[in-house]
């Protein structure tokens, strides 16, 4: 990442390239970014134009770097749950259930089956607003400011059933290792009902406006496309990969949370352009719509965590009461759990892609390395091929297509 | 037919590295082989285009460093996916840090050229042969590699933050 002042000085790209200047060269140098209304978030991207059209692209990355793996080196690891709220927050509940999930992996917990779908719930209902999010920016960049606006009311939805599960909203934290802090309350139930029985008509109502709409379909076929090759060797994964025709899903090839339970399809592609990208997210949602319809009419009973009184809080009242719920309580709170050494590599499906954890312990209070495998860190390093040649309009709509979030992308 | 598992997995590398090989074992149902820092480019190679494995898809790669290791304070991890056969690989290699030059796999796979720069970045490990090596998620003028272990995360010289009392 280059400080601002030092851009001309430094940048090749930023002085207009090949030696000429930005007037009298060859190309025109256009600066795109880091802080630019069309970009949604924190990239830069020195842009030659040839015209109208992109000849080729400079990326920067890093604005909001937090080093969150170093970070992480330092916390014990139920403080490390508020940490992964702010890779992608769009869907943090993924981000930390997937973290949850890699801890339960390295100390090999036995999780009921209730919080498998509780956390199934939670997720899904995160990918929908993930998706939300996305496809109706993608709306937004075509001109189509209706649709975000309609959309938008459910997302509003999903984020006060967050806060029925956990008190929050955006950066959730939901969850512990072992489970959930409490179960779902009466008011989630009854606002999931009401959720599940009146939002496949606002989605449709949103599809309605965008899928098969002539304006739309001409704006976004054919813009930003890449192909399944060139997909996969760019690493690509997610709605972005199964766009250009891969089915790949970690939720059906490495199951996780019980979704083999489930009976759901994975919408494919083909063209790997924005219109696909944008159709397999509309899929997708329908999908998880299903998906927490079973869990939820399937909702087991039983309890809303695991029995691992070394790694999840007791009840406050035992707290109080009870010398040894006194003794954990302060040994969990302090980061004095044990934890066995090993390395344990766990993926979930994220909003969009395979959301990594790369767990290395020492048998310390604190992860000896953490890595996360940031999804969209990895897609985003395609956008110059994928714009090249491109207009420019065309790019910023390949941008919202991709899902590139910057907290994920900077880490 | 072969079963494709990790027991196949690890007998297609042990044949291909021969004493190459240092380590192997299995941990959490995945594979784990540590070779050297010259075999790698190969292994990564023999593995993505073995007809049967397939490995093609490098999920992801990170430097890792072990201060007390001496020879072997540095290390590169990667994980490498066959999509067809749904098996995983780990590989890490290990080497100084007096000598991090690592050769890149770039040449292999497009993906690796940002998580090398973040390695890079992150651990100071120079990747030969990459096309663009230079930071990617700092600022261009820092003079360290602010993942290895030396770097506290946490201002040193803070009096305020005993906590001798737990084992620490």
């Amino acid at each position: 990442m280059n400080d601002i002042a030092n851009i001309p000085n430094n940048n090749k790209a930023a002085k207009g390239g090949d030696s000429k200047d930005s007037i009298s060269g060859e190309y025109t140098t256009l600066n795109l970014g880091p802080t630019h209304p069309a970009t949604h978030g924190i990239f830069q991207n020195v842009l030659q134009m040839d015209g109208e059209r992109i000849h080729s692209t400079e990326q920067t990355i890093g604005y909001i770097h937090r080093a969150f793996e170093k970070l992480a080196e330092r916390r014990p690891y139920n403080q490390i749950t508020p940490i992964t709220d702010r890779l992608n927050y769009c869907s943090s509940p993924i981000n930390n259930i997937g973290w949850q999930l890699t801890v339960e992996k390295l100390i090999q917990a036995d999780i009921p089956k209730r919080v498998d779908y509780m956390r199934v719930i939670i997720m899904e209902l995160a990918r929908i607003a993930d998706h939300i999010i996305c496809n109706s920016v993608i709306g937004v960049d075509t001109g189509a400011m209706t649709g975000f606006l309609y959309i938008f009311q459910w997302r509003e939805k999903i984020y006060e059933l967050y806060e029925e599960a956990c008190g929050t909203r955006l950066t959730t934290n939901v969850g512990r290792i072992g489970g959930f802090e409490r179960d779902f309350s009466p008011t989630f139930h009854t606002k999931l009902k009401k959720f599940l029985k009146d939002f496949p008509q606002g989605l449709q109502e949103f599809s309605d406006l965008l899928e098969r709409n002539r304006i739309f379909m001409d704006r976004v076929i054919n813009c930003g496309p890449i192909s399944a090759e060139r997909a996969l060797d760019y690493g690509f994964t997610g709605p972005n990969l199964r766009a250009a025709g891969v089915d790949y899903d970690v939720r059906v090839m490495n199951p996780y949370c019980s979704y083999n339970d489930f009976d759901f399809t994975i919408p494919l592609g083909t063209q790997g352009d924005t219109y696909d990208r944008f159709m397999v997210r509309q899929q997708e949602m329908w999908e998880s719509l299903k998906i927490i319809k079973a869990a939820y009419e399937n909702l087991p009973e039983g309890k809303y965590h695991a029995d691992l009184p070394d790694f999840y809080l007791p009840p406050k009242d035992q707290v109080y009461n009870n010398m040894e719920a006194l003794i954990y309580h302060f040994k969990i709170v302090m980061g004095e759990m044990k934890m066995p050494a090993g390395e344990v590599y766990h993926s979930v499906e994220g909003g969009n892609g395979e959301l990594g954890y790369y767990l290395v312990s020492d048998g310390g209070r604190t992860p000896y390395r953490l890595h996360f495998r940031r999804p969209c860190f990895i897609y985003y390093q395609a956008y110059p091929e994928m714009i090249k040649g491109a207009l420019l309009s065309d790019a910023i709509l390949t941008m919202s297509s991709m899902n590139v979030i910057a907290g994920e992308l900077d880490a | 037919m072969i079963t494709i598992d990790n027991n196949y997995l690890k007998e297609q590398i042990a044949s291909h590295l021969g004493k190459q090989l240092l380590h192997c074992e299995e941990t959490y149902g995945m594979l784990c082989v540590e070779t050297t820092k010259e075999s790698i480019i190969s292994l990564l190679q023999f593995l993505k285009e073995h007809s049967e494995l397939q490995m093609s898809f490098l999920t992801t790669m990170c430097g890792i460093h072990y201060p007390d290791n001496k020879g072997k304070e540095l290390g590169v991890t990667y994980h490498l996916h066959s999509l067809v056969n749904n098996i995983r690989v780990r590989i890490k290699i290990f080497f100084s840090e007096h000598d991090c030059v690592v050769p890149t796999a770039t040449t292999l796979f497009d993906t690796a050229n940002w998580m090398e720069r973040e390695a890079f970045d992150f651990y100071g490990i120079k990747f030969e042969g990459h096309p663009n090596l230079k930071r990617i998620l700092n600022v261009d003028h820092m003079n360290y590699h602010p993942l290895r272990k030396e770097y506290p995360l946490e201002d040193a010289t803070r009096t305020d933050k005993d906590d001798h009392f737990f084992g620490r």
